[in-house]
């Protein structure tokens, strides 16, 4: 059964169209990425699912129930992580995580929690003496302390050091392995490539990839490009293959066989004695592959702020 | 947890930081003190005269003013700008998404004012006996303390509806100050009022507050200290701000 269903999902404020048409599903007991950049939609989309936000149009499902009409028993059972939210600032961590442990029927254990979040020397400091990387840490402790089915993710881990995000990771696998379906947003593709089962990639409000993340845009499949220069005087036509001239003085193909073509071309390099300089054959990293899918949107959105009033 | 469980851990927990902020405390305490005063100084020439033509202290017929202030400050201004400043930092909307009622979420903040007040006004009581020697006949403190309960969740109802009126942060203190000052200015809070304005006032929330305490005060009082028509009256505003509260609530910041 799928924990997640959204259907043609439509959102906009005002004349922004945030999000445009986005379906998508979640099976229980999966990982999925929404991996986009800023004011891509992925935060609207989350805050749809979340109950927060109520969608223009389309069909939304969470845990089989509609967000809008959310109870209490259906909150117990998800946990959310936003962005821009704050606690109260007098209260220590172990007092936020206790005062929040008592909303939900089937808490985690508080220290259990603070541990895994990795704040056991600040479990007594007040709010206000954290760093901002503690209360974010903080923020996941909050999402995780009502043991939840679903998890919600709104940039997990933006802000963090390397070694903060490694550890970060390392909670979700774990979350993911006690069987915690879990949903979240990104703008990291190594994000979304260590963590998600799936990735959904949006821009401009719409989906415009969608797949695991060895197979996403066809990777697997993806044509190499191979590119060299030859030394002057060195006719173009006697070359084995078919290479167009850029205008850096490189010759360049596309082709689904680079291994026939490669071989081609230097059997003619050594039988002519014609140096290929700077010979270079490559596929598309799954960074390439993001920033073609979403490169316009990025450049065209990168002036919007985010859909919701949820960053200050 | 059981509902009642519930929304006494809210107040257990908004205590806990109430108090954690001393310097926020101590001024919410020692302002009332400081106006009582400055109230009784100025009016009498440096000492506690009596009101002209009468045996009554001014001291006694400042002790309402000063209690009707701290409640105020205590239960509607604190109430009104502590929401603000949680909807703009986004403690509300994480609230929002826990399964944590809302109904527990406003016990805790009106039961953590409700308590503030009322320390607030025995203080005030004690201060008002103690220093200047104020009378308060055995008879009047049950019809007093009802009063002053009903006064304080009231302006918490008001606190709540109020801030749904205030955009943003910046802007609260600016809103809240002027109907504050406003009903502290026409409801007699530091001189007596007649005529036109008191017939105004008393369709407010804070003269009729103000009145019902003065029967209690007042050592002429002859008869009952209970002040049903004032009572009712305080009530009514209870009740309209809290259907105000519910309909217009926001969670979030405006965008």
């Amino acid at each position: 059964m799928a924990a997640i269903v959204v259907d043609d999902l439509h959102k906009s404020y005002g004349s922004t169209r945030a999000v445009q048409g986005v379906s998508f599903s979640v099976e229980q007991g999966a990982c999925v990425a929404l991996l986009g950049p800023n004011g891509a939609g992925k935060t609207t989309t989350l805050e749809v699912l979340e109950g927060y936000l109520k969608a223009d149009r389309g069909r939304v499902e969470v845990l089989g129930m509609d967000p809008r009409h959310a109870t209490r028993e259906w909150r117990e059972g998800i946990g959310i992580v936003l962005q821009g939210t704050a606690a109260d600032p007098y209260l220590t961590v172990r007092e936020t995580l206790a005062r929040t442990a008592g909303f939900y029927p089937r808490p985690r254990d508080v220290d259990e929690v603070i541990g895994m979040v990795g704040l056991d020397e600040k479990a007594d400091s007040r709010i206000n003496k954290l760093s901002g990387g503690q209360q974010r840490r903080l923020d996941v402790g909050y999402g995780i302390i009502g043991n939840p089915k679903l998890l919600f993710l709104d940039e997990p881990t933006t802000g963090f050091d390397p070694s903060a995000r490694r550890g970060a990771w390392e909670m979700i696998e774990g979350l993911r392995s006690l069987g915690t379906t879990i949903m979240l947003t990104t703008h990291y593709m190594d994000e979304a490539q260590e963590l998600a089962d799936n990735i959904v990639v949006i821009g401009s409000g719409k989906v415009v990839a969608e797949g695991a993340p060895d197979e996403l845009g066809g990777r697997a499949t993806a044509a190499a490009h191979i590119r060299f220069r030859l030394p002057a005087g060195v006719d173009p036509q006697s070359l084995p293959i078919d290479a167009t001239l850029d205008g850096h003085g490189y010759y360049e193909l596309t082709t689904d066989d680079d291994v026939k073509v490669l071989h081609a071309l230097t059997g003619w390099s050594i039988k002519y004695d014609v140096a290929l300089e700077g010979l270079v054959s490559n596929r598309p990293s799954l960074e390439d592959i993001y920033l073609s899918l979403v490169g316009r949107d990025l450049i065209a959105d990168a002036t919007e702020p985010e859909p919701t009033g949820a960053t200050r | 947890m059981s509902d009642f469980a519930l929304v006494a851990s809210q107040i257990r927990y908004e205590q806990k930081s109430y108090w954690r902020n001393p310097a926020a405390a101590f001024f919410t305490f020692a302002f009332p003190l400081v106006f009582f005063f400055i109230l009784v100084g100025v009016a009498g020439g440096g000492h506690d005269a009596s009101i002209l033509g009468s045996s009554v202290k001014l001291s006694q017929y400042y002790t309402p003013s000063v209690l009707a202030y701290g409640v105020m400050s205590a239960c509607f201004l604190s109430i009104a700008l502590n929401l603000v400043r949680q909807r703009e930092f986004g403690v509300l909307k994480r609230m929002r998404g826990t399964p944590l009622p809302s109904w527990a979420l406003i016990g805790g903040i009106i039961g953590n004012a409700m308590i503030v007040a009322t320390l607030l006004s025995v203080v005030c009581i004690v201060f008002a006996i103690v220093v200047y020697g104020v009378k308060l006949p055995a008879s009047h403190i049950l019809p007093l303390i009802v009063t002053i309960a009903l006064a304080a969740l009231v302006f918490c109802t008001l606190g709540i509806a109020a801030s749904s009126l205030i955009p943003n942060m910046d802007a609260g203190p600016a809103i809240v100050n002027l109907p504050y000052f406003i009903l502290v200015f026409i409801s007699g809070t530091y001189f007596p009022i007649n005529g036109g304005l008191a017939k105004v006032a008393a369709y407010l929330p804070l003269r009729p507050f103000i009145v019902a305490m003065y029967k209690g005060f007042n050592p002429l009082t002859t008869g009952s200290a209970w002040a049903p028509h004032q009572l009712g009256s305080l009530a009514l505003w209870g009740v309209a701000a809290t259907f105000f509260a519910v309909r217009n609530f926001r969670w979030t910041p405006r965008r």
